[in-house]
């Protein structure tokens, strides 16, 4: 029959866990739908660090030293593993801080679905930030394995740089996000992001040498850079990259700091744009 | 057959014997409310608004509107693109902010308890917002998710949902390769997934072929029928005849008129309107010689309506003053003359 029987549970109960749990319901949506690209995110999870790692690890790296220490007294591919490891966290922060956004305010009107419901603007965005740190999580684990797999991490202390690659990723994508959320109509706004702000980061965050390589001038571009940040947890984790204790606590400030201010106006843009308009 | 039976202010004031029907009150219904219970006092009201506005900046969406829907009513909002329906919705569900008046949602404010309000709601967004990439029962999960239901629940609810929204068969198919008609049922399904008490339906047809309309005004009749309130906005009033007991007719953020579908049309219009078509040209000079014919008339670019309660006697008058129309139809008054009455404006442009 067509006539619809069941009852759930009363609306005072969906409020009150909505209330509770309303921006994890939002982070299942999001790993849902993150299934459904399964294979791409795999395959750039795996692939891209593969490449990396043979081309600058292994061909550049032997180029450069036969494979021999140059930096840190390590080689070459063991120097650059973490800060790999960490900008491929921030990219994919980038990546998941710039389109999807677009896609839940006006291209497919994502939020509009939970915004009816007892889910509250803050928490469509805290769900949503909380499912790009798992997925950050997960990618840094996988690439992790790669990594290990070249014997390029000295390990279990390595794995203390999965969770401050996600932390880099959060830290340079939750202030795009922020910004993501103001922006009414994309007009290759995203690709400036990438080209213009993640690609000189990322070149000059000591990933391929040592940041004090560079002139004076340009190290200002590191010191900014959540990425030259999480390089060199991620480096004191991975192979004990001598960084004395005051300075790996400035670098993790910084982190927490971008992260933290990134979360809070993010979710002060989702509230005055989805509460205030109709 | 329903869960809980509905009452319409007309059945009410009909069998003014009393309130044998509802089981959710258990207060008595004043006796035989009129349609406009407007009357203040304690209503029972499921969604009261008084004098309700929103501003944006200086343009004025809606201003100062009073209604009030009663438990198990089919509730309508007539009028226009742009005359504030949506926004009214919005403000019902607390997505939007209210700028001035008072606004209740089964006893609650939507501004301060917007969650709560919400979690009584099923919501029919004028657009779809589903989400296309992913499977026609996942859609459903997600939406169930938000209200808080169970894994294990929500894997028998969406069966019954897909059964009612005759898209059982689709269950594992993609989003988009729905028809724009099953998407609508699909939305429609999604906002049952709490099984509201009330169903706000934003322009539910719009974009639909007739025998998908008539597919979900089916669904939505037995909704109805089940006890479930309605309110619907509409641009159709083949639609509002359709699906409403009562409702308002809205222009510019205005109340026009209120009243059942029957009730308006006897009140703004006449029981019969013909129309006469004299070709492009002629029809303003035509209507000039039909000066007194029925109650009134109204010209418009392609036809003359003359509104009488006899049409074909109103036709034989026509053609007693030798006039020889190119075409003529006698029809019923139907709520688009009430809007062109009320308006003097076309309802759909």
């Amino acid at each position: 029959m067509t006539e619809l029987t069941r009852t759930a549970h009363g609306p005072e109960v969906s409020a009150a866990k909505a209330g509770r749990f309303g921006a994890w319901y939002v982070t299942e949506y999001y790993l849902r739908a993150l299934v459904r690209y399964g294979d791409v995110i795999l395959a750039d999870a795996v692939g891209s660090p593969l490449m990396y790692i043979l081309a600058m690890g292994v061909g550049l790296g032997s180029l450069l030293t036969g494979n021999h220490s140059l930096f840190d007294g390590v080689p070459y591919i063991v120097f650059i593993a973490p800060a790999l490891l960490v900008s491929s966290a921030v990219q994919g922060g980038v990546t998941e801080a710039t389109f999807p956004v677009m896609d839940g305010f006006k291209w497919h009107r994502i939020y509009q679905g939970p915004i009816v419901t007892p889910i509250t603007p803050r928490q469509i965005a805290s769900g949503q930030i909380l499912a790009i740190a798992i997925r950050l999580l997960v990618q840094s684990c996988l690439f992790m394995v790669i990594v290990g797999l070249f014997g390029a991490v000295s390990l279990p202390a390595g794995l203390a740089a999965i969770p401050v690659a996600m932390l880099a990723g959060l830290a340079m994508g939750l202030p795009i996000m922020a910004y993501s959320a103001t922006i009414r109509e994309e007009r290759g706004q995203f690709s400036i992001i990438m080209r213009f702000v993640f690609m000189p980061l990322f070149l000059f965050s000591g990933t391929f040498y040592p940041l004090s390589e560079l002139p004076i001038f340009l190290q200002w571009i590191g010191w900014i850079s959540p990425i030259w940040h999480g390089t060199e947890l991620a480096r004191l984790a991975m192979y004990a990259h001598a960084v004395p204790g005051w300075l790996a606590a400035v670098h993790l400030a910084v982190l927490l700091m971008l992260a933290g201010l990134g979360f809070w106006i993010t979710l002060r843009n989702f509230v005055a744009r989805l509460s205030g308009a109709a | 057959m329903g869960r809980v039976p509905h009452i319409t202010p007309d059945a009410a004031s009909d069998a003014a014997t009393s309130d044998a029907a509802p089981t959710r009150n258990a207060t008595t219904h004043p006796a035989a409310p009129t349609h406009g219970t407007r009357a203040g006092g304690v209503g029972q009201g499921v969604v009261r608004a008084r004098g309700l506005s929103k501003r944006y900046g200086d343009f004025t969406a809606v201003d100062g509107i009073d209604f009030e829907v009663q438990p198990g009513e089919s509730f309508g909002f007539l009028g226009p693109n742009g005359a504030g329906k949506s926004t009214t919705m919005s403000m019902i569900g607390g997505v939007s902010t209210r700028s001035d008046g008072e606004l209740t949602v089964m006893g609650l404010d939507p501004d301060r308890e917007g969650p709560r309000v919400r979690a009584h709601l099923g919501v029919v967004p004028q657009q779809d917002n589903l989400d296309e990439e992913i499977r026609v029962r996942d859609n459903l999960f997600v939406y169930g998710r938000y209200f808080g239901l169970k894994r294990s629940y929500l894997k028998d609810k969406i069966g019954e949902l897909l059964e009612f929204a005759q898209l059982t068969d689709k269950a594992n198919a993609r989003v988009d390769a729905l028809s724009g008609g099953m998407k609508r049922r699909l939305t429609i399904a999604r906002s049952l997934v709490n099984d509201p008490q009330i169903l706000l339906l934003d322009e539910p047809t719009t974009g639909l072929d007739p025998q998908a309309r008539h597919i979900l005004w089916d669904r939505l009749f037995r909704l109805k029928e089940q006890g479930t309130t309605l309110l619907v906005t509409t641009h159709f009033m083949d639609e509002a005849e359709q699906l409403c007991d009562r409702l308002i007719v809205v222009d510019n953020g205005r109340i026009m008129a209120e009243g059942s579908p029957a009730q308006l049309i006897r009140d703004y219009s006449t029981r019969e309107v013909l129309e006469v078509r004299f070709g492009s040209d002629a029809n303003r000079a035509a209507a000039a010689e039909l000066a007194g014919l029925g109650e009134r008339q109204e010209v418009l670019a392609d036809r003359v309506l003359v509104y009488a309660d006899d049409g074909e006697a109103a036709l034989a008058q026509v053609l007693a003053r030798g006039l020889t129309p190119v075409a003529s139809l006698v029809r019923r008054s139907s709520l688009e003359d009430v809007f062109l009455h009320l308006t003097g404006r076309s309802l759909v442009d």
